[in-house]
């Protein structure tokens, strides 16, 4: 019997593939749809205090390995937000992790405490979206310590685990990940997008995108996805629970993930590639994978390839 | 391999359809069913999705009601510049062989008048229902006699055809008419209701095409997803089955802006 069950710190999941932040997690619904579909876990669009209306189109493109997005952050601030959560919660068995994001180190205390009161399952810290920089003047997870500040932040404001997620975009990410688990992040998730890139109509000889850059993610990325993950295993010692997210498409990447020591696997882009099932695809062919190679749980695979 | 990503298109022709209306003819082999959509970028502004009005020979067509900043924009363009275009999106209008009504309000008229189009070319017997506020925005009537298509009308106003709604005609018509077998509507909510009701109450099939505000266009960024089944507005739909619309608990209540916070109808613009 293969099980493909797995844990994110103390929370249980039924299988290890987990809607990732930015696809299709604007509304309450919209996530019940995505359990529907096969979820392990879901997690919001990241949600900010106040509603903010994004950038305006085009926000999103695909070329031909992948996607590039700058959304612009937008969001229907944490009151609504708060009640599409209990929407998911009231309608759905899996865990809901809501993502959150802030403009300051105390901003996220704030914003921690706000949505605790809606109960997600976990709490994830976007600290590494491109699009947005801190009052430093660049994304906060590009510097160990502000990572670090942001964790500390959050962890005073909640008794939710807490994951954070973290950018590629930076020289060392084993860094990060050490500071951001000294100061008390319960999970890591591995990684946000690259870049940022850009695409140029050369007819209208303009930036496609209105933001000009955005954040890449699909198949491209993987490489430097399951690169971080494995980076971040080895700076952690295996001792922090990680989702390997970047360029998940098949049950096979999922199981990469696994080997470089991720516990459960992020999926987004792969919704435009193989449908808005691609969740209970890639379950049965991680578990056909499995089963093929004797394989009998997702935690005998974890760190397996250090 | 596709990418979603615009390409430039030259305005070949613009038709001055009525009072602020305008639609816009590119010569490109877009292979659109009838209810899809394409996203149109204007370059340093905003991009925003349109029906498909017309598709013919390696052309096709959208048409343009000036009601905020960017269709006022588009609407000032002219002939020989360039859009960027990309689509078509959704799932469209399903043909139905036989003697069909289109019920269309507004602007939502667009849409029916390319399906009248191939319905018609299918052999189907078509009845044009178009409501609008007043003589000066009634939309495609001369497109569609010209096609052959039995038309009537409904204004606010009285000033065209009968003063009323669009639903009184197809009240009337579904009467008269008990062979029908399909309605077609694209247009306010409010009025789609009303005819989704009128078809439950004479037991005939319906199609309605609804709109929510998209972003990608292509299923991914979940801004049009509609309570409380969750299914994307751009990709199960925009075309939905009378059945299918009674799950979608929002529909006539309340849409989502682009922050994703709720606006109900009756106070929307």
């Amino acid at each position: 019997m293969v099980d493909l069950s797995t844990k994110i710190c103390r929370v249980r999941l039924d299988n290890p593939t987990i809607l990732a932040s930015g696809i299709l997690g604007v509304t309450g619904a919209s996530l019940v749809n995505v359990v529907k579909n096969g979820a392990g876990a879901v997690t919001t669009k990241s949600i900010g205090i106040e509603p903010r209306k994004g950038h305006p189109c085009p926000v999103i493109l695909t070329y031909d390995k992948g996607m590039v997005n700058a959304v612009g952050l937008s969001t229907a601030g944490i009151e609504e937000s708060s009640a599409e959560i209990g929407f998911a919660k009231k309608n759905s068995r899996v865990p809901i992790i809501a993502s959150i994001f802030a403009c300051s180190v105390k901003e996220f205390g704030v914003i921690s405490k706000e949505i605790s009161k809606a109960k997600p399952d976990l709490i994830e810290v976007n600290i590494s979206c491109p699009n947005v920089e801190s009052e430093f003047g660049r994304p906060f997870g590009t510097d160990p310590k502000i990572s670090a500040d942001v964790t500390r932040s959050v962890k005073k404001n909640t008794n939710i685990p807490v994951i954070v997620k973290l950018s590629p975009n930076v020289g060392n990410i084993g860094e990060i990940a050490k500071a951001v688990a000294a100061a008390g992040a319960d999970a890591i998730n591995a990684i946000n997008t690259v870049g940022p890139g850009m695409a140029i109509n050369i007819e209208a000889k303009t930036p496609v995108l209105s933001n000009k850059r955005g954040g890449v993610s699909g198949p491209a990325i993987k490489p430097i996805a399951v690169r971080c993950v494995y980076d971040v295993y080895d700076a952690t010692n295996g001792k922090i629970p990680i989702i390997g997210t970047g360029g998940i498409t098949y049950g096979r990447d999922a199981v990469e993930m696994f080997m470089a020591g991720a516990s459960a696997v992020g999926i987004g882009t792969a919704v435009y590639y193989r449908g808005i099932d691609v969740f209970s695809k890639v379950s049965m062919e991680i578990k056909e994978f499995m089963e093929k190679e004797g394989h009998s749980s997702i935690k005998e695979m974890i760190g397996v390839a250090h | 391999m596709i990418i979603e990503q615009p390409i430039m298109l030259k305005i070949e022709k613009i038709v001055e359809e009525a009072k602020d209306i305008r639609t816009f003819i590119f010569k490109h082999q877009l292979d659109s069913k009838p209810g899809q959509f394409v996203n149109v970028w204007i370059p340093g502004a905003d991009e925003k999705p349109f029906s498909v009005s017309y598709q013919d020979d390696g052309r096709f067509g959208i048409t343009v009601f000036s009601v905020g900043t960017f269709s006022k924009k588009l609407n000032s363009m002219k002939a020989g510049e360039k859009v960027g275009i990309r689509g078509p999106y959704g799932n469209g209008f399903t043909l139905k062989r036989g003697h069909v009504a289109l019920v269309g309000g507004g602007c939502g008229t667009a849409p029916l008048a390319f399906l009248a189009n191939e319905l018609k070319k299918a052999g189907s017997k078509v009845e044009f229902i178009t409501g609008a506020r007043s003589i000066d925005y009634v939309l495609f009537v001369e497109r569609m006699q010209k096609a052959g298509i039995s038309t009537q009308i409904a204004t606010d106003d009285g000033s065209c055809g009968i003063k009323g709604f669009a639903t009184d005609l197809l009240q009337d018509i579904l009467k008269k008419n008990p062979g029908i077998s399909m309605v077609y509507t694209c247009g306010p909510e409010i009025m789609m209701k009303k005819v989704v009701d009128l078809c439950d109450m004479h037991r005939k099939s319906c199609e309605v095409s609804m709109e929510r505000h998209m972003k990608c266009g292509f299923g991914v960024c979940g801004q049009c997803c509609v309570d409380n089944t969750g299914i994307r507005v751009c990709k199960e739909g925009p075309v939905f089955s009378n059945d299918s619309i009674k799950g979608i608990f929002e529909f006539n209540k309340y849409k989502r802006d682009s922050s994703g916070k709720k606006v109900p109808f009756n106070v929307c613009k």
